[in-house]
């Protein structure tokens, strides 16, 4: 690494990420002027301890889902259905172990957590097929199972809150790898995975082609449909896992409370990590510092002691700020103010 | 949508047939689930029943028709259900601080609407989407709830819990409440509107172009703003029709109702670009939909959550419907 000079640190706001490490930068300081022990990490019992790998482990399940939704949205696409396929997950695997008669198995957790996440490919392969082959807008097509699939996932814990007692399942959700907390080597294993076949391959590119124009790339050889069909059975998948996660960190499953608003969640990190909801450029460690903004909104509520009343409030206006400030009429004339008082200076 | 006006002056009289196709289609959906129930259930063809379709979805007519001006225009409001929430949670802690129930309702549709006009400023001139705009808004007054109280807040208002419990003869046996005649005038005070109005006709040409409708020199900024702040009177509407029905207001009812609000539009046969469908057919989803609810009542085994699963199918065959017809237009 080489200093930079001057023109490069004029640059750095311009820079697509640089707003989004500013806003995570500036959370975490007022957390830690708030609670000087804030950013301590203990290694305790060989496990990793502290309010920064709480953050991490807490933020996995939403970063699981945003990774999916990065790359839905890159395709002009929208998911909405992740919080259904998350409670139906979670509800499958625990209704699974919970009917075994041998819950702490290993067997039966691995094919609790298969068949989890097949049904959950098919179900990604449902809005694949809506957006794909039937044209249909992607709010209205996962629209549809946003709504049947909570009734999917109570059909499946019949209405009850479905706990279970299994040690290996246990350790998705709230065990440790390592040192580290599984979940957070699961959605650290997922996000390079998905780093690796986007970046090191020509996907990334299809994928931005396809979001950028859908027509054109289809011209152009690319085949839109596929592809299309790729990002919602990988958004399926991520919402799965992630709700294999949430279940079993509370050991059970509720079908009506599991993954409520995560789409929410997961759209936000998105955009507040620079992906524009209109398709093409996208930016997976956008999302990663989304989806740590997001959480670490969360936990600053806490320590700071905003009353939980206000929570979703100061949530809601963080979101307006975001959105407001990353809207292309105020970009376009913020710019053309600063090209503006340019002119006078010349 | 410019293609489909195009094809529309080519073969007029054959989309005359089509255009009202989604909504027929509704309706003799309606009648065949209504005689199904009619026919396994002792007791289900009578006349309160019916009756009680509108006494029990009268908000949600309400918030379909506010949602269905919305949707013309091609936009979406994902808020109405934390809307009605708040203005429950508003209209709760007014009663409870002794207000008098015509201010009460004042402060309920004056929040609302700011709020609908709020989002409607920020879509059109930040050029925000709809569905982020109104998402913000969602959280924001399910936020605003939990503010006036976490807890459930009982109305004990007498003027309210009169309305409540009011009703209105209209034979021997069958009787509506007071919402129903409040529902009715929302519809028949937007069907004129839309049909009958200047606001309604550029509420169709923004959805069906609004590049081609700000040509044209229609106001498209104001309406598109307006639209939002009709859906959230409405919202406000449904949200007092509501205490009436539960007398209560809490910070986490009415979760999910934008859903049931959308899914009535569309199923009564409004286009989801925008442009097409009619306030009517957004009262006959939401009787289908209540039609349904009736069935898994009566049947009694059935239990609730297969509503969420016959609501989805339904909204499914709908959409698909829908890209036959234009598909078949183009």
């Amino acid at each position: 690494m080489s200093t930079p000079n001057l023109g490069t640190l004029r640059d750095l706001p311009k820079a697509r990420l640089f707003w989004p490490i500013v806003t995570l930068v500036a959370l975490l300081l007022l957390n830690f002027a708030v609670s000087p022990g804030f950013f301590a990490i203990r290694f305790q019992n060989g496990h990793l301890f502290g309010s920064l790998v709480d953050i991490l482990r807490n933020g996995a399940p939403t970063l699981l889902v945003a990774l999916g939704m990065t790359v839905v949205i890159a395709t002009r696409g929208i998911d909405l259905s992740v919080g259904a396929v998350v409670a139906i997950s979670g509800a499958l695997a625990c209704t699974i172990i919970a009917d075994s008669p041998t819950p702490d198995s290993l067997g039966t957790v691995l094919a609790a957590v298969a068949v989890a996440l097949v049904f959950s490919l098919v179900l990604g392969a449902w809005n694949g097929l809506l957006v794909a082959v039937f044209g249909i807008q992607p709010i209205i097509a996962t629209l549809i199972l946003m709504t049947a699939g909570r009734g999917i996932a109570m059909l499946i814990t019949e209405g009850n809150i479905i706990t279970i007692s299994s040690a290996p399942y246990k350790v998705i959700g709230a065990g440790y790898w390592f040192g580290l907390p599984a979940s957070i080597v699961i959605a650290g294993v997922m996000f390079a995975v998905a780093a690796l076949l986007t970046r090191k391959t020509a996907l990334g590119l299809l994928i931005e082609s396809v979001g950028i124009n859908p027509v054109a790339s289809r011209l152009a050889g690319v085949r839109s449909r596929g592809i299309v069909w790729v990002v919602y059975v990988f958004s399926g998948l991520c919402a799965a896992i992630a709700g294999l996660m949430i279940s079993s960190n509370v050991t059970a499953a509720d079908a009506n409370s599991a993954g409520l608003y995560i789409e929410m969640d997961a759209i936000l990190a998105v955009v507040i990590g620079g992906t524009s909801l209109a398709g093409g450029r996208y930016s997976l460690t956008g999302t990663l510092i989304g989806a740590f903004v997001i959480q670490t909104l969360t936990t600053t509520v806490y320590t700071v002691g905003i009353a939980p009343s206000i929570t979703l409030v100061f949530k809601a206006l963080v979101v307006i700020a975001v959105c407001l400030l990353q809207s292309p009429a105020l970009q376009a004339r913020l710019r053309s103010r600063r090209a503006s008082t340019k002119g006078v200076l010349a | 949508m410019t293609t489909l006006i195009s094809t529309s002056a080519r073969r007029g009289r054959d989309l005359l047939g089509s255009r009202y196709t989604p909504v027929l289609v509704t309706l003799v959906l309606l009648i065949l689930v209504f005689a199904a129930g009619a026919s396994q259930y002792r007791g289900f063809a009578s006349g309160q029943v019916i009756a009680n379709l509108f006494v029990d979805n009268a908000f949600l007519i309400v918030l379909a028709v506010g949602m269905t001006f919305v949707i013309l225009t091609g936009g979406i409001d994902l808020s109405v259900g934390s809307v009605v929430a708040l203005s429950t949670m508003i209209a709760a802690s007014l009663a409870r601080a002794g207000w008098p129930p015509a201010a009460i309702i004042l402060v309920v549709l004056v929040t609302t609407s700011t709020l609908g006009l709020l989002v409607g400023l920020v879509i059109h001139y930040f050029e925000i989407q709809p569905f982020i705009a109104t998402l913000a808004a969602m959280f924001l007054a399910r936020g605003l709830c939990y503010v006036i109280s976490l807890d459930s807040i009982s109305i004990t208002e007498p003027w309210f819990t009169a309305m409540a419990q009011t009703r209105i003869p209209l034979a021997p046996g069958l009787s509506i409440s007071p919402s129903v005649i409040v529902a009715a005038v929302v519809v028949i005070v937007a069907f004129v509107v839309l049909h009958y109005s200047r606001l309604g006709r550029t509420v169709y040409a923004i959805g069906g172009g609004e590049h081609s409708a700000t040509l044209m020199g229609l106001p498209v900024p104001r309406t598109k703003v307006l639209v939002y702040v009709i859906s959230g009177f409405c919202s406000g509407v449904a949200g007092i029709l509501f205490t009436f029905y539960t007398l209560s207001g809490y910070s986490l009812t009415a979760v999910g109702m934008e859903l049931d609000a959308i899914a009535a539009v569309v199923i009564g046969g409004t286009l989801l670009t925008g442009g097409y469908g009619f306030v009517l057919g957004s009262l006959l989803g939401v009787l289908l939909l209540g039609v349904i609810q009736t069935i898994i009542s009566f049947e009694g085994t059935l239990s609730s959550w297969w509503t969420k699963i016959v609501i989805g199918s339904l909204l499914l065959v709908f959409i698909v419907l829908q890209r036959l017809l234009t598909a078949r237009r183009r």
